[in-house]
């Protein structure tokens, strides 16, 4: 059971009130009348899939019904760390486990 | 060239018994890579064994490598379910696994290894109007295409699974089901060694213990691939290595549509005979079936989060067993002896990944997610077919990379049974 600090309601709460919904910082290409179908689809459906630290969002369901990120490791599962949407996304720190 | 091998029969039983089995061969030797072959398959689970297997068999190409980064069937193949079937939606898909049932079926002639393939059916179960017309539409579908399927009310469900709540007070009455009478189990681990051990005997040369680190590509051809043990020279390499997929993709500048999720599955301590079918639910949501040992063999939907850990969070195995009970309140007070997680490559339209790419040589095969299982002789098969011939056997033609581009998604997330 993952323990998740949600930054809105500040504090630690378990997995079992949050959503995953999905990898972070992907952005809608700007214009979508003017990409080619390869980029429309990679931005669709292709995802980096991170073994490591990845940064991923998840929904607080059950409490602020707010978004926010994480960075976690996919193969340990720790949490590094955690940002709200409108912060700059902090560096994955040297120290971090890989 | 390999050494003779055993052939196993009823009579070697007997004569082995006679010397205490203490002279049984070693099913497949423990080569060191040569410094070149013709192919080269990254991956050795159930897939992977079955393309090595295929390219020799089917194609005559024997200079094959199989290379895996731990021991061979480690990985998913030995933590599914072991269900086996072909009753999905789409043409394509319905042609693809209705391609591998007929694979299993003789396959443990086929490989001289008891695969323990018991052909016993499978139930989908229907819970609410809305489940049974999607029955339905997929019964006729299957039936349509050839795949043997029937509709069942719920007098006929019970009387196929005596043990199942039936009762119209349940919180999720059944309905009914689809059955598919030539669906059924197979022994996960064997399915890997009898392909290993037959690919063997045919001159494949099995690389254990040996990460896969790079792939050398020039001139937009692949050269080999870089091992923990050194560079192992590959005119094709075909890449099958499950939820590690992206791993190696990464290695030739390549992202792919897929995502790794932790699948759990677990097993009772074991019980006499009470469960002679495969019981499928998707919407109370879980799915279990009885092995020869006795024990219940569970499964239900991926953890939703990425994970590459082979464990999930206990939550999934709360809902998996709440439905369970739900489905067979008889359980309630058995124990669970055993609990574990694999990698399931996911792809967004729940449908697997056989193509060639944009390098020369370098074929993947992934993608599968939460139903390769049952496709290991199909998917073997067809990917042997596709890297013999450097182009993609007509099975395999839909589920190329080029449908995330077309948009020509095949979507059998209903079929897949398993939530995502």
């Amino acid at each position: 059971m993952l323990n998740i600090y949600c930054p809105y309601c500040e504090e630690y709460r378990e997995e079992e009130e949050f959503t995953y919904a999905g990898e972070a910082h992907i952005v809608r290409p700007p214009d979508p009348e003017c990409v080619s179908d390869e980029e429309w689809g990679r931005y669709l459906f292709h995802r980096n899939n991170i073994k490591g630290n990845h940064r991923e969002m998840w929904f607080h369901a059950t409490g602020c019904r707010l978004f926010f990120n994480v960075i976690r490791n996919t193969v340990s599962y720790d949490i590094e760390q955690v940002y709200k949407l409108t912060d700059t996304p902090p560096e994955i720190r040297e120290d971090q486990h890989k | 060239m390999s050494e003779k091998k055993n052939h196993y029969s009823g009579f070697g039983l007997f004569k082995h018994a006679l010397s205490f089995h203490e002279h049984w061969q070693r099913v497949w030797r423990n080569p060191q890579p040569k410094p070149f072959y013709d192919v080269v398959i990254i991956g050795g689970g159930g897939h992977g064994l079955a393309t090595a297997y295929y390219l020799a068999k089917v194609h005559g190409i024997t200079n094959v490598a199989v290379v895996e980064k731990g021991y061979l069937g480690g990985g998913n193949t030995a933590r599914n379910t072991t269900i086996v079937r072909s009753n999905y939606l789409w043409d394509e898909a319905a042609h693809l696994f209705e391609h591998s049932l007929k694979l299993w079926e003789g396959l443990s002639q086929d490989l001289n290894y008891n695969l323990m393939f018991s052909q016993r059916g499978v139930l989908n179960l229907g819970h609410t109007l809305q489940d049974m017309r999607n029955i339905e539409r997929r019964v006729n579908a299957n039936r349509l295409n050839g795949i043997d399927g029937e509709v069942l009310d719920t007098a006929a469900v019970q009387t196929l699974v005596p043990l199942l709540d039936c009762s119209p007070n349940a919180r999720y009455p059944v309905l009914g089901a689809s059955w598919q009478p030539r669906a059924g189990t197979a022994r996960h681990d064997a399915v890997a060694w009898g392909f290993a051990r037959a690919a063997d005997k045919l001159g494949i040369d099995l690389i254990q213990q040996s990460e896969v680190t790079g792939i050398r590509v020039s001139n937009g051809r692949v050269q080999g691939v870089e091992t923990k043990n050194g560079f192992i020279g590959a005119a094709k390499v075909g890449c099958v290595a499950a939820g590690n997929s992206g791993e190696i993709a990464k290695m030739v500048n390549m992202t792919l549509p897929i995502e790794s999720h932790p699948l759990q599955a677990m097993v009772s301590e074991p019980l006499k005979p009470c469960l002679d079918t495969v019981v499928m639910s998707n919407h109370v949501h879980g799915y279990i079936s009885q092995s020869d040992k006795g024990d219940m063999v569970i499964g239900a939907g991926i953890d939703s989060y990425l994970g590459y850990g082979q464990r999930g969070s206990f939550p999934v195995v709360e809902h998996t067993i709440a439905a369970i009970i739900e489905m067979f309140p008889f359980l309630s007070r058995v124990r669970l002896n055993r609990h574990w997680g694999g990698i399931v490559d996911i792809c967004p339209d729940a449908c697997p990944i056989i193509s060639p790419t944009v390098i020369d040589g370098l074929y993947f095969n992934c993608g599968w997610g939460t139903g390769g299982f049952k496709a290991t002789p199909g998917s073997g098969h067809v990917f042997a077919d596709t890297i013999a011939n450097d182009r993609p056997h007509p099975l395999a033609q839909p589920f190329s990379l080029d449908r995330f581009v077309s948009g020509y998604l095949i979507d059998e997330h209903g079929a897949a049974g398993v939530a995502h």
